[in-house]
């Protein structure tokens, strides 16, 4: 039970009890799958193993098959690691922050936020690996002693810190994930009848039984993550911004990297929930928890961030000026009128331009209209990471060595392929997992159901 | 304990609010029963001090795990980077912990984190009694939908007579009363 003010629109519509939150999120897991869903995951599943193929090839041939050159050494694969990374901001931040903030109306997001950011983080995670060509060796990376080499590993290098950032990440909302998950499958083991789908979802219930004490401790650890969770999501991705900003490539050479990386990821983090949500509280008839309000709120965060990354964009491009370095100028100056003009000006338009139409309170309260400007921003931020990479590299310091990045058909079909995992991996887990934190929503619908209010507590 | 055949009554009395099993305990607490346990599918806030848990210290456990990751990251690091082989990489030395500490921030917060974050769950799994392949013990599937249900046990109540109880807690707004008896040896 929380206190919640009167006149605030209720955080669940329409008079609901806590048996139908149970069977609103239980229901479409016991149903039969609507069929769209299997087209949907039909298509999915076919991009993946589209993706997957490419992998596999690219790995069996070597990163020659990529369009990278000498000079161009880091293109679409860092970009696509960064664009992951930064999606899988959202969820963490939602139900970290928010639960600081004791922001409540996170409860209906935070775990397919959650699902979304450890999704994304896998898909992340491949790029560096197969980027190294021969993977097999990945474990290189971590500190291991001197019979599989002759050296540790460097402890100064922001790529190392970035394994440490990563996995440390993935774990951490991983676990954070499923500390939440395990009430709400013992909800679903209770009420299951088929006894395989019993058996399954008691194994990964782990004996739940909602104890008083358990309770306790459900909520102490809740909070103890997120406080670990959030000073842990700013430093992922200030950490990823180091790999750049540590280096002396002009236009990467920059002190702003980390706060203006860590924005440009919640903002993306924050289009891509909208994405996902926007098409799954029509298709699983969620309408009630995520409601216009939430998308109201998540526009709001997205005109924050999206401000700060515009005026990120402009700090830079006044800096490289004012800083009176040459190579620094020429970089920016290169940006926006060389040959990648083109990239430099649809990041502009999709990122800074597109999210103040959130200013409009018709705009950001449409639903078609959040559909498809959260669309435009996750292209944006994709070429954000392309003009940071890409355009910094492929004119440095050296005009003989100049050179540009022409994507191949693996670069191509790896990005695809990983847009395909993700949304099968986010469509199973829509199937089979409680897309809402049900049991969380439980403690907010007595103040906020409308009989509540309406006999004027 | 007595090792003749002896019987623990078990009353399992069902409510169907949060609010109103709250305000039942109190109650019942109040008439000096002892209440067991209580079965839930959401935190009741303000239970916990009228049924007598006392707030648990994994914040202190992950506090410990926290900076016993913090000391092992640095010695590891202070280990692989100074002691063991140093090196001069891109004209930066390392050939002093206190030198090299701004770079070995990062590894350090984050081994910090994972440590003091995985530490706190494992503990929470094992003394919360939820592990991989364990059996629920919540006495009626209901109680993870929209039920709560409160435990009494004579063990704990040894005075205690059923009809009392049971007007008391139909009083309190109980919808349903079992009463099971339980041989324990």
């Amino acid at each position: 039970m929380h206190k919640e003010s009167a006149i605030r629109d209720p955080l669940i519509l329409g008079d609901k009890s806590y048996h139908d939150i149970t069977v609103d999120v239980v229901g479409p897991i016991e149903n039969k799958a609507p069929r769209a869903w299997y087209i949907l995951i039909t298509i999915a599943g076919l991009i993946a193993i589209w993706g997957l193929g490419c992998v596999v090839y690219l790995i069996s041939t070597g990163i020659g098959v990529w369009g990278l050159n000498k000079t161009v050494g880091w293109a679409w694969d860092i970009t696509n690691f960064v664009w992951w990374v930064g999606i899988g901001h959202a969820g963490t931040l939602i139900s970290a922050v928010l639960l600081l903030f004791r922001q409540k109306w996170r409860m209906a997001i935070n775990r397919s936020a959650e699902a979304m950011t450890i999704f994304a983080v896998m898909m992340a995670a491949l790029f560096p690996g197969i980027h190294m060509g021969r993977i097999w060796l990945a474990y290189w990376v971590l500190p291991l002693p001197n019979t599989f080499g002759s050296l540790w590993v460097n402890f100064n290098s922001p790529l190392l810190w970035d394994v440490f950032a990563i996995s440390t990440y993935f774990s951490v909302s991983l676990v954070f994930w499923y500390i939440g998950l395990i009430p709400d499958f013992a909800t679903i083991r209770d009420r299951m009848t088929n006894p395989l789908s019993k058996k399954i979802y008691g194994l990964l219930s782990f004996g739940w039984s909602g104890k008083a004490k358990q309770w306790t401790r459900f909520e102490e650890v809740s909070l103890v993550l997120a406080g670990l969770a959030t000073p842990l999501v700013f430093s992922v991705h200030s950490i990823v911004s180091m790999d750049f900003a540590t280096s002396i490539v002009p236009g990467w050479h920059t002190t702003i990297f980390p706060p203006y990386f860590v924005s440009g990821a919640v903002f993306s983090g924050f289009a891509m929930v909208l994405t996902l949500l926007l098409i799954m509280r029509k298709v699983m008839k969620l309408e009630s928890y995520i409601t216009v309000k939430h998308v109201e709120y998540m526009n709001i965060v997205i005109i924050v961030t999206g401000s700060i990354v515009g005026v990120a964009y402009i700090t830079e491009l006044f800096i490289s000026w004012y800083s009176g370095v040459e190579y620094e100028s020429y970089a920016f100056i290169n940006r926006f009128s060389g040959p990648y003009f083109w990239a430099y000006w649809a990041m502009m338009t999709c990122n800074v331009v597109s999210p103040q139409l959130f200013w409009f309170k018709k705009i950001r309260t449409s639903f078609l209209a959040t559909f498809i400007l959260s669309i435009v921003v996750n292209i944006g931020m994709w070429f954000e990471r392309f003009v940071i990479i890409v355009t910094s590299l492929h004119r440095d310091y050296v005009p003989s060595s100049w050179s540009m990045f022409y994507p191949t058909w693996v670069d191509i079909g790896i990005f695809i392929g990983t847009i395909g995992i993700f949304f099968t991996l986010f469509l199973l887990f829509a199937r089979f997992f409680p897309v809402l934190a049900l049991n969380e929503l439980k403690t907010i619908l007595k103040v906020s159901g409308e009989k509540y209010k309406k006999e004027d507590h | 304990m007595a090792s003749t055949n002896k019987t623990v009554r078990v009353i399992h009395a069902m409510f169907d609010d949060d609010h109103r099993i709250l305000e039942a305990a109190k109650d019942v607490v109040a008439r000096g029963i002892r209440i067991k346990e209580v079965y839930s599918p959401f935190p009741i806030h303000g239970l916990d001090p009228v049924i007598g848990i006392k707030r648990t210290r994994l914040a202190i456990v992950a506090f410990m795990f926290g900076t016993t990751g913090l000391a092992l990251g640095l010695l590891g690091m202070w280990y692989f980077m100074i002691d063991d082989w140093p090196m001069n990489i891109g004209g930066k030395p390392s050939f002093s912990l206190m030198e090299n500490i701004p770079s070995f921030v990062p590894v350090a917060f984050e081994f910090t984190v994972l440590c003091a974050a995985h530490g706190m769950a494992i503990t929470y799994m094992i003394r919360n009694g939820t592990l991989p392949g364990m059996t629920a013990v919540n006495p009626d599937p209901r109680t993870t939908d929209d039920k709560f249900v409160m435990e009494i046990t004579s063990e704990e109540n040894p005075d205690m007579t059923s009809e009392g109880l049971s007007s008391m807690l139909k009083n309190a707004g109980a919808i349903e009363i079992n009463e099971k008896e339980i041989a324990v040896s």
